[in-house]
């Protein structure tokens, strides 16, 4: 199972655990998966509307940020982060 | 210890091109002025835009009364917001990876209700000529109700402080969305916290506990510029079967593009962007501010219309670097070991909701292996122009405090500073703060090659003169780059990429297809494409470039190379898989008779099968993190407080310098940028909230009669996601200076400047304090 980190101020909804297991081979299914686990959580990771990450969050894979969001393939072990997209050089938030 | 050069590159592999540092394709263009830059578009019956500016920080704008103006003559077209659809406040992916609130950008270019900081935009003039253009502005009438505005994070965060934006949120909730704004029926907030996130690492109290040595610190930086030499500029021409064309200097057509579609409410499709020259952008030319305005005047006036500003208005009425505060307490065991690290770092958005704190939290300790930490960010918006993207955006200013922070902890276990940050760097494998693992990265040996550094082991001599060091941190970025290569008939190769070149990456890129092709540098013809004759690009920015529209120019020439060996496969009637490409020369494997150089199959390519182009579009991942670190001497003249930079070497990670000689260019830009913020630079408002020193003369950046040359050392730890190990290099130069100069200017003198900048007053009056005056 891969190991998911909890944002800090989502760790509310996981029970305070700063880490979770969960299954899934994509960052999609992870998700899904998680969500059945934690309610509520996914709201904060997904935008419905446009069925991708909410715009400004970034999915790091394994250490390198993924450039395929919720199409990003996870391995059986693989530790996935979620973190503020840095645009740099170009800032993403106006 | 290394024997010294003044720039040196530490290189693991060879290649034929890449690692040499040919002259650049557009340098004759430039040094000769004929290379095209922003406002250097004229066309026929073209119209001159003026924009009228906010006198007030903050007001309600009661009304604009243009009349007066679109009835003087040689006016062709007044415009203010209700001239364009309001926009969607929803933080958008601009379907290709651009993500924006269109909503408050739409509101920075003209303002809509209020304005929001001296200089805001209120509405645009177009006129026959500039002087017309400005007449008209003086007869526009807005009636305002002047506000008190907020011109700091720290009065902005006060519960009585004067407020923004009613709709702006806090907190996370779900009744937020994305962007940071209440839903309409939501009670208002009343604040000007327009973020806040938090990093969290091991048991930080444990830590603390297990600390011997605890250093606390406190730094704050003021906004500064980024001092580009060409003002914002561009023309843009509404045509009459409704498309438009912009012609401007900025760092991504594709989002001068997007952005202009999307403000006028028309398909990208009607909107074609040409990329001019760029005198200069260090992020602040990601974002729009005269495009738009500039096709909305086309579109009423039925004429092309140019858009320049002054350098009043580049100061007063476009983005600079946040203002910051930023605290951090860092523990540390008696041998050295970093234990507990946390921080609270505060940065000014300007106007709208968005200053680089996410990236500074990110990199603040990223090239450090601390277990346990906690750290927080804050994004407040204050009556001032919005932030924009500055070179490692946020990150310098959090160095700033953890690297300052990181000098006293070494003078108190009297270890030596790169010794200690030696021991406390990371690793392959090891975690950083933030959470994610590194990959492969090159602090260690970046550190050690500082440490072994002429420069660092040569006695620094005389009184008042001090010896500094600090390292910085910075992710890179990658994206989505497109190229195209063409064959032509003589053998030589016209590449078009969607990177506007603001750093010698023309050269670079035609420096991939060289290698790749075995061919010279010189017969690749590199340009940069509209966004009609290239595909998609994100900007330039983040360090990217060389990284993504590399391997764009990789795959491209790969394809080529393919193309060759089929075309020599066909001519001699065998399996492609018999002919080999070794030095641009096709050849049968076990016929040495048969052979046919590039250029010969480029001259035969037509009757072979017609023309052969490569193309390529990428999106790769791992653009890989690298390091600077710098090692600078000062003298404080005890007299004025002036201080002098003595001797200055930065030495970086770059994985593998592709044009060394561009790479240096970048180090030694990003040091003597972050050499001016550390001393001089500044913007000054007074209490209306009106910047004091808005042109060149009173905002004081360095020159070269300021500085001595400075040295370089380009370390190669190759990345192994890219074909030659490249890792972007623009942005971490200008990471470490300012704490680097602090801590030599400590210890010069005795004193501790955790103030930006360090200008001669403050200096002196540190100086006057410690002896008691």
């Amino acid at each position: 199972m891969a190991e998911i980190w909890i944002p800090p101020k989502l760790q509310q909804l996981t029970g305070g655990n700063q880490q979770v297991q969960i299954e899934g081979t994509t960052v999609r299914r992870l998700i899904n998966n998680l969500e059945a686990q934690y309610p509520g959580i996914k709201e904060y990771l997904v935008d419905e509307m446009e069925d991708d990450l909410i715009a400004g969050i970034a999915v790091i894979v394994d250490g390198e940020v993924s450039q395929l969001g919720m199409l990003e393939k996870v391995s059986e072990n693989a530790e996935v982060h979620f973190l503020p997209a840095i645009g740099g050089g170009c800032l993403g938030q106006l | 210890m290394l024997d010294y050069k003044p720039n040196m590159v530490l290189s693991n592999e060879e290649f034929d091109s890449v690692g040499k540092s040919p002259i650049r394709h557009d340098g004759a263009d430039k040094v000769t002025g004929r290379a095209r830059y922003g406002a250097d578009n004229n066309m026929p019956g073209m119209l001159y835009g003026k924009i009228l500016r906010s006198p007030h920080a903050h007001a309600i704008i009661k009304s604009v009364d243009a009349s007066a103006a679109e009835a003087l003559t040689g006016v062709h077209a007044v415009v203010t917001s209700a001239d364009w659809p309001e926009t969607s406040m929803k933080l958008t992916d601009l379907a290709e990876g651009s993500i924006h609130n269109l909503g408050f950008l739409s509101m920075n270019i003209l303002a809509r209700g209020k304005a929001l900081y001296k200089g805001h935009p209120i509405a645009a003039v177009a006129a026959v000529n500039a002087h017309v253009a400005e007449q008209a502005l003086a007869l526009i009438k807005v009636e305002y109700e002047v506000l008190k505005p907020v011109l700091t994070a720290a009065e902005a965060m006060k519960p009585d402080a004067p407020i923004l934006h009613d709709r702006l949120a806090a907190v996370s909730s779900p009744a937020l969305r994305p962007g940071g704004l209440l839903e309409d029926d939501a009670e208002s907030m009343q604040t000007n916290i327009s973020n806040q996130f938090e990093f969290s690492l091991g048991d930080l109290e444990q830590g603390f506990k297990d600390a011997d040595i605890i250093v606390e610190k406190e730094t704050t930086t003021q906004a500064v510029h980024q001092g580009y030499i060409e003002p914002q500029a561009g023309v843009a021409h509404w045509q009459a079967d409704g498309k438009v064309t912009v012609w401007s200097s900025s760092q991504g057509q594709f989002t001068v593009r997007d952005q202009t579609a999307r403000f006028l409410g028309i398909p990208v499709g009607q909107v074609k962007a040409i990329p001019m020259e760029i005198g200069g952008g260090f992020g602040a030319k990601g974002i729009t501010y005269v495009e738009p305005v500039a096709a909305l005047l086309s579109r009423k006036s039925g004429r092309p219309v140019k858009i320049q500003l002054t350098r009043t208005e580049v100061f007063e009425g476009t983005g600079p670097t946040s203002g910051t505060q930023v605290k951090c307490k860092v523990g540390v065991t008696k041998d050295g070991k970093i234990v507990a690290a946390e921080a609270e770092l505060i940065y000014e958005a300007g106007a709208f909701p968005g200053s680089p704190v996410g990236a500074a939290i990110q990199c603040m300790m990223g090239q450090y292996d601390i277990p346990n930490a906690h750290l927080k960010a804050i994004d407040v918006v204050i009556n001032r122009p919005k932030a924009a993207a500055y070179r490692a955006p946020g990150a310098p200013a959090a160095a700033f405090c953890m690297e300052t922070a990181l000098d006293e902890l070494a003078e108190k276990l009297e270890m030596d500073p790169l010794e200690f940050r030696l021991m406390n760097s990371g690793k392959e494998g090891s975690r950083r703060v933030t959470g994610p693992v590194n990959p492969l990265v090159g602090y260690i040996e970046t550190l050690q090659a500082a440490k072994d550094h002429q420069h660092y082991n040569t006695k620094l001599e005389g009184k008042l003169r001090g010896r500094g060091v600090a390292s910085g941190f910075w992710g890179n970025n990658s994206g989505p780059a497109s190229a195209v290569a063409v064959v032509n008939s003589d053998g030589t190769v016209s590449l078009t990429e969607g990177s506007p070149d603001i750093g010698g990456s023309r050269v670079a890129m035609a420096m991939h297809v060289a290698e790749v092709l075995n061919i010279p540098v010189e017969d690749i013809k590199p340009q940069v494409g509209d966004t009609d004759s290239i595909g998609f690009t994100s900007n330039t920015g983040g360090s990217s470039v060389t990284f993504k529209s590399g391997w764009a120019c990789y795959n491209a020439a790969q394809s080529v190379k393919e193309q060759m060996v089929l075309r020599a496969a066909k001519i001699w009637e065998i399996p492609e898989e018999d002919v080999e490409y070794k030095e641009a020369v096709l050849q049968h494997k076990s016929d040495p008779e048969l052979k046919l150089t590039f250029k010969q199959i480029a001259a035969r390519m037509i009757p072979t099968g017609g023309p052969i182009v490569g193309s390529a579009g990428v999106n790769p991942p791992g653009p890989g993190p690298s390091i600077g670190v710098h090692v600078v001497d000062v003298e404080v003249d005890p007299e004025t407080g002036k201080v002098d930079i003595l001797r200055y070497t930065a030495v970086q990670d770059a994985g593998k310098a592709i044009h060394p000689a561009y790479v240096e260019g970048q180090i030694q830009g990003g040091a003597v940028q972050g050499i001016g913020w550390a001393l001089n630079e500044e913007y000054v408002y007074n209490d209306s909230g009106v910047m004091l020193n808005s042109s060149f003369l009173d905002y004081r950046m360095p020159t070269s009669l300021d500085l001595p040359m400075i040295d370089t050392v380009i370390v190669e730890i190759a990345n192994p996601n890219h074909p030659y190990g490249v890792r972007g290099v623009g942005e971490v130069p200008i990471v470490p200076p300012m704490a680097a100069i602090s801590n030599a200017i400590y210890d010069a003198i005795g004193v501790r400047m955790n103030d930006l900048p360090m200008s001669p007053d403050k200096v002196l009056e540190a100086l006057w304090a410690k002896e008691g005056k």
